[in-house]
């Protein structure tokens, strides 16, 4: 086990805003771009990622001595897979709408990214606390990243926010914003946005020594 | 003629109306990640397009004769175990992880077939290959497929013809997406991109201008129905 590595807090900050999912990594884009027209169904996804990330860090981590390095990939996906089908029919059972408007992107939890890469890249290696502290921090920055894009498509998109309407109704909602344009180009701005403001605190001990 | 105008207008839908990365944000992972040269972007769409074929039939095949309610094979098994029940054996609950099992063994297929008879070819492609098995653009096929098996009365299911078309051209419409977007990303080097978009914010920001551009194809299915009509 590694020793030197960051402590389970500082692996649970990071996953929020340093090593943020959505901006930073770059990874799980797929239920990033195609459920934020709403923020409830964006919150659902985040809940259902949230569960299924942290369930399988936690197996993975207290099987990994019996992991065998050329089967790893594979026992990873199963797991994950278990655990989605869990997801999908809790869903089913108590959110139906709310399921069938999210349809086959829960499945995808399966080929997310961010599940397999903490999977390999911390679970794998690290003991249980840490593990569980890891996947928190990455799902709540996953859900961060999700509230976020949802915030600003569904306000400009239909004028509401969690189904309440925010703007005055004379506001033109802009309805490219609820289809699969509006998602891309505003992923895009907002990325901008967190790299710029990144950029500019990364410069700013330099300015006031 | 009505099968085959049935199967012009899966095509079309699956190539251009509901492409899988512009319409459903399906394999954006790939198409974000291998769209910087056209000749990798290209070779990326083959493979995806064979993955998704091989995918494609075998998860028709298992869930049409063994995972769906009442399908043939476990309902034979099920009687030789037990003859006297009337149930219905449904499945269905696995396929999941039988889609994912069989998207991972054919990834395996076509990764020792390509390193046999094209060893350059496998070489030029490296760490891509192995993540076909992660591509979301492979299993949301194999979801439409269940989709139209699974819950859907007998009449209305769709036979291995379908699903082949469906996955043929969706990894075509994957193939189209992605060879456009390294064209321009080829162009974007040489141009003077504000510093906080450069990478993936460009590359975003492009894929909805030609998300854009793909829903101009929104109709051309329906003007197709009444045309065959």
């Amino acid at each position: 086990m590694d020793k030197d590595g960051p402590t389970p807090l500082e692996r649970f900050i990071r996953g929020i805003l340093p090593e943020n999912p959505v901006y930073r990594q770059l990874l799980g884009m797929c239920p990033v771009l195609a459920v934020t027209n709403g923020m409830k169904p964006a919150m659902t996804m985040a809940a259902a990622v949230a569960f299924v990330l942290i369930c399988a860090n936690i197996l993975i981590s207290l099987i990994r001595g019996l992991l065998k390095p050329h089967l790893r990939i594979l026992v990873f996906t199963l797991t994950i897979a278990t655990f989605v089908t869990i997801a999908d029919r809790f869903l089913a059972a108590f959110v139906y709408s709310m399921s069938k408007q999210l349809g086959p992107y829960v499945p995808l939890i399966i080929v997310n990214c961010i599940i397999i890469c903490r999977c390999e890249v911390c679970a794998s290696k690290q003991n249980v606390l840490t593990a569980a502290s890891d996947a928190v921090g990455q799902s709540l920055g996953f859900t961060l990243g999700l509230a976020s894009l949802a915030s600003v498509r569904e306000i400009l998109g239909s004028g509401t926010w969690f189904g309440i309407a925010v703007l005055p109704s004379a506001f033109p909602t802009w309805v490219i914003m609820l289809l699969p344009p509006g998602a891309f180009i505003t992923l895009g701005l907002l990325l901008g946005g967190v790299n710029w403001i990144g950029g500019a605190w990364a410069r700013r001990p330099a300015k006031s020594p | 003629m009505e099968y085959l105008s049935e199967i012009i207008l899966i095509a079309i839908g699956a190539a251009l109306i509901n492409n899988f990365v512009l319409h459903y944000f399906v394999g954006i992972c790939p198409f974000i990640g291998v769209s910087r040269r056209v000749d990798m972007a290209f070779g990326m769409g083959c493979a995806v397009i064979f993955v998704i074929s091989v995918a494609a039939f075998l998860s028709w095949t298992f869930t049409y004769f063994i995972l769906r309610p009442g399908a043939p094979v476990t309902t034979w098994v099920w009687g030789a175990i037990n003859p006297s029940s009337e149930a219905i054996v449904d499945l269905s609950i696995l396929n999941y992880i039988v889609y994912i099992f069989v998207i991972a063994s054919s990834v395996q297929l076509v990764e020792m077939y390509v390193r046999k008879f094209f060893g350059g070819l496998y070489k030029s492609f490296g760490v891509y290959l192995p993540l076909i098995t992660t591509n979301c653009a492979i299993l949301f096929a194999c979801l439409m497929i269940m989709k139209h098996i699974c819950g859907v009365p007998a009449g209305q299911m769709w036979g291995l013809g379908e699903a082949m078309t469906l996955a043929v051209f969706a990894g075509i419409g994957f193939t189209i997406a992605i060879v456009i977007m390294a064209g321009i990303r080829e162009e974007l080097d040489h141009c003077d991109v504000p510093g906080p978009l450069k990478g993936a914010g460009i590359t975003l920001i492009v894929s909805g201008i030609l998300a854009l551009a793909f829903m101009g194809f929104t109709g051309v299915d329906r003007s197709l129905a009444e045309l065959f009509k």
